[in-house]
């Protein structure tokens, strides 16, 4: 097992109102079967050791599903892999002596906290506006009583395969959140259960992205690139054509 | 010894439920916006209930650790959720679920609640795919399904190796739905450090703002807990980073007595542990069981790579012992197993604690598209941490901690002993017994909270009557400043060990000790050295920064403070019950081949403990567990 040492420029930021400055810190050791965050975890226990303040890093599940970590490396969000989340970037994916800059996903609508660590608190009022289907626990019919083909369920279960890390956000040049909004857009609207309230729903959740203050899709396909979940920009196609239809027909 | 009183209903099994929801007292609708109702936790169950009592009317505060309610542990499940709809028509049944699980939990579950949990199966996937959850269907357009393990029906309802995040996705956009009617009020990064108890009854919770450092109080006219298990105390564990047992734990500090602690499950395919620096461990799907087989070289001490070893020299152990069950097992027996290999010189690897889950049998039988379409990201994933793909070599597995079953005491309403404060999902106690079945998780946790819950917190609020009580009240100004003074204590030691290296220290131990196997004088030594770290601790830690800020290094000092005393109940209670049962596997309590055996004319209990002060021995609480509808049995899967 082969070690690696690196140099690290870490983003440092007191809280969302200090301005914030790279550090430098030395890994030194670093085994390249540890994941990306286990080398956090190790410079952070050398600087609680020292009497200083660890990076600030949100994280939780691990394993790449639960959406909570994410930073750009080297100038991408989540690192330099495709479909990963930066908990699942292992470091045999570096070399020795390598630099890496390591930063929060930044845009207006979701500010630095502290550290990597943002406020993504945006994305979920978003989901408030309309990303459900309004039933009723108790009213739903049997199961099997509503037919899905399976081209359609696996359709709807590509897009809902969204994390909420909000990394698309992070690698547009825009800081559009389109991907995202598309995603659970797509999700529901692909399936029979989420038609009568389909192009409610886009107006509704389009008008409170635009409110968040997320910028719009210019076609730069970044956010694809960047999405650990491999959620593709056909869902923002979808979501245009369905927010049109919505406004011609409402 | 005090006896609890579980509350079940009268009747025969099948038709308490309906005769406790005919019974129960209920809220006129234009009443339940006067009460409001806290909820600690939004996975399956807290999301769950949090929307289902927003839509009948009442006033909820759902509260969560993380930055959105979507990031719950449930997220992480991947396999699927048992539900007794016999689409497969291969002989399942309410009654058949029921018998699953009481067995699969070696007879330590209450029956009550069990036939219930299997009653309201079916409706969970109807709500799910009503919410949209997109389960995987047949070319038919029908609903598909697998199997698991300890059971001989597909009854398991799937979404590829993300059904927890499906699901929490779908209570998670109900939730939502309920914030936007103005329903529910949401507390994100907030975490609980105290129940309030005013007059015997909870009323209220203190949390601390994780951004800003603030202890907030909040009062109610109840309290739900669904804050998960508290597998976390072995450091490794498939569970989250922020897994922890602090809200459960304090709550027990304040009166709900904790149960069953030492029944904690092993889950048998994770993958292995390789270094120090290694932050958690990673599971691998149950269902994987379903085309992978399991397998050691027949001779001891063979290094050569799994895939050079060939089939005449590989043992497919759990197939031979088991025939009629082969490798869906349960998953208390297949870790054994799994130990008994490697500690027999049979293990893998570089560490020789690993086993081979091996696809290549099913690959060449249905090709290797059909084992992707069943099993992608769980593939990728693996290759993703270990390096090595999956549909080459086989995978290199060996058991992990992975769920709790034991946790707080409630009765049939999911009320713990203090009157007011409810408790769901994982941190209960209630429907697993010794083991858990695989995908009765999920189904556990939005039973609790889609169905269990609506119908039971009304009888108790009808059946109240609550004083109007506010956070002015003295008992939430002296909960807050406990809190505060806890958490500067803690960031006055200034010592020299980090939190984690505590928290290792503890982990080893206890996964040592009080693992897969236990005996009297690990757990002994276990029960001496706990409270030695636990005091160094409180000498020697060192927590940097300031309280009045984000500071997740305090956040995880008083977690693993609560671990540090948590740990020792747990150890108490596994010494405490001399038998075997489920996960819980006393190596002095064997039958001569090797299965767990029970000592149900000493043990058929639930053992609660109360709580009497940190270093003060606790008092133990008998439930007895009474079989009406299944002979008590010893499990045989063979």
């Amino acid at each position: 097992m082969s070690k690696l040492d690196l140099t690290l420029k870490v983003w440092r930021q007191k809280d969302a109102n200090s301005p914030g400055k790279f550090e430098i810190y030395l890994a030194r050791g670093i085994d390249e079967d540890a994941s990306f965050l286990e080398m956090l975890d190790v410079i952070n226990e050398e600087l609680t050791q020292k009497g200083q303040d660890p990076i600030a890093f949100d994280h939780d599940c691990r394993e790449g599903i639960c959406g909570t970590c994410g930073a750009v490396v080297n100038g991408r969000a989540h690192g330099p892999l495709k479909t990963t989340t930066l908990c699942q970037l292992h470091m045999r994916h570096f070399k020795n002596n390598d630099t890496i800059v390591i930063e929060p996903f930044r845009s207006r609508a979701i500010p630095v906290v502290r550290d990597l660590v943002i406020d993504r608190s945006a994305f979920d009022r978003v989901i408030a506006a309309g990303g459900y289907i309004s039933v009723r626990t108790g009213s739903a019919p049997e199961a099997n009583s509503m037919l899905v083909p399976k081209q359609d369920s696996e359709k709807g279960f590509d897009s809902a395969q969204c994390i909420g890390c909000a990394a698309c956000v992070a690698a547009c040049p825009n800081a559009s959140a389109m991907l995202f909004v598309s995603a659970k857009i797509s999700h529901l609207a692909v399936l029979p259960q989420g038609q009568p309230e389909r192009l409610k729903r886009v107006v509704k959740m389009v008008h409170a992205m635009d409110k968040e203050g997320f910028g719009n899709c210019s076609n730069e396909y970044e956010c694809e690139a960047a999405c650990p979940k491999g959620i593709k920009v056909a869902n923002i196609n979808l979501m245009n054509r369905d927010f049109f239809k919505a406004n011609l027909t409402t | 010894m005090p006896v609890l009183d579980a509350k079940i209903p009268e009747g025969p099994l099948e038709e308490k439920w309906s005769n406790y929801k005919f019974k129960s007292k209920l809220v006129n609708p234009t009443n339940r916006r006067k009460h409001t109702i806290i909820v600690v936790g939004t996975g399956l169950a807290g999301s769950a209930a949090a929307a289902t009592l927003a839509e009948q009317g009442y006033q909820v505060k759902a509260f969560t650790m993380h930055d959105s309610p979507r990031r719950a542990h449930s997220i992480a499940a991947q396999g699927g959720i048992n539900a007794a709809k016999n689409y497969c028509n291969d002989g399942d049944s309410v009654r058949r679920l029921f018998y699953d699980t009481i067995k699969g939990g070696d007879f330590r579950s209450r029956e009550a609640n069990v036939h219930r949990l299997a009653e309201i199966s079916a409706n969970i996937i109807d709500q799910c795919v009503a919410q949209g959850v997109p389960f995987a269907r047949e070319y038919s357009g029908y609903l598909e399904n697998r199997s698991f393990g300890g059971t001989q029906v597909s009854r398991t309802f799937y979404a590829k190796g993300q059904t927890g995040q499906q699901l929490l996705l779908g209570a998670y956009s109900a939730l939502m739905k309920e914030v936007d009617n103005g329903n529910v009020t949401l507390y994100t990064r907030r975490e609980m450090v105290d129940l309030v108890v005013i007059d015997g009854i909870a009323r209220g919770i203190i949390v601390r703002n994780e951004i800003t450092g603030k202890i907030e109080s909040y009062a109610a006219d109840a309290v739900l807990l669904a804050t998960g298990g508290y597998t976390n105390v072995f450091f490794l564990s498939t569970n989250a980073m922020g897994c922890n047992v602090t809200a459960a734990w304090r709550a027990h500090k304040k009166g709900a007595l904790f149960a069953n602690p030492c029944y904690t499950q092993i889950h048998p395919t994770c993958i292995p542990v390789h270094g120090e620096y290694q932050s958690k461990l990673t599971l691998m799907s149950e269902s994987l069981r379903n085309d992978g087989r399991v397998w050691v070289p027949k001779v001891k001490e063979d290094r050569r790579p799994p895939h050079l070893i060939p089939e005449a020299e590989r043992d497919y152990f759990l197939e031979r012992k088991y025939p009629s069950f082969g490798n869906l097992v349960p998953r208390d027996l297949a870790s054994r197993n799994v130990k008994e290999q490697c500690d027999q010189g049979k293990g893998l690897g570089s560490t020789g604690f690993a086993v081979c889950l091996d696809f290549s049998e099913s690959i060449k039988r249905l090709g290797a598209d059909v084992i992707r379409s069943r099993y992608e990201n769980l593939f990728e994933m693996y290759e993703k941490i270990t390096g090595s793909d999956p549909y080459k070599e086989p995978m290199l597995i060996y058991p992990a901690p992975h769920y709790a079953m034991g946790g707080l005491w409630v009765d049939y309403d999911l009320m713990s002993t203090v009157p007011g404060l409810f408790v769901l999902g994982e941190a209960n106690f209630s429907d697993h017994g010794a083991n858990r079945l695989g995908a009765s998780a999920l189904m556990q946790g939005l039973a609790d909270g889609y169905f269990v819950i609506p119908s039971t917190l009304p009888n108790y609020i009808a059946g109240s009557s609550l004083s109007q009580v506010t956070t002015d009240h003295p008992a939430f100004k002296q909960a807050e400043e406990d809190a505060s003074k806890k958490i500067k204590q803690l960031l006055g030691i200034k010592g020299k060990k980090t939190v984690d290296a505590f928290h290792r220290e503890l982990g080893l131990l206890l996964w040592d000790k009080c693992g897969m196997a236990r005996n009297e004088e690990g757990l002994t030594e276990a029960l001496k050295k706990i409270p030695e770290i636990r005091q160094e601790f409180w000498e020697n830690v060192t927590v940097s920064g300031s309280e009045g800020e984000l500071n997740q290094t305090l956040e995880r000092a008083g977690r693993v403070a609560d671990f540090l005393e948590f740990g020792e109940l747990m150890v108490q209670d596994a010494l405490h019950r001399r038998e075997s049962c489920g996960g819980h596997f006393r190596e002095e309590c064997q039958t001569p081949d090797g299965e767990a055996a029970r000592n149900d004319d000493q043990f058929c209990y639930v053992g609660a403990w109360g709580f009497n002060g940190v270093d003060a021995a606790p008092t133990l609480h008998k439930e007895p567990l009474t079989f009406e509808s299944v002979p008590l049995t010893q499990r045989s899967y063979r």
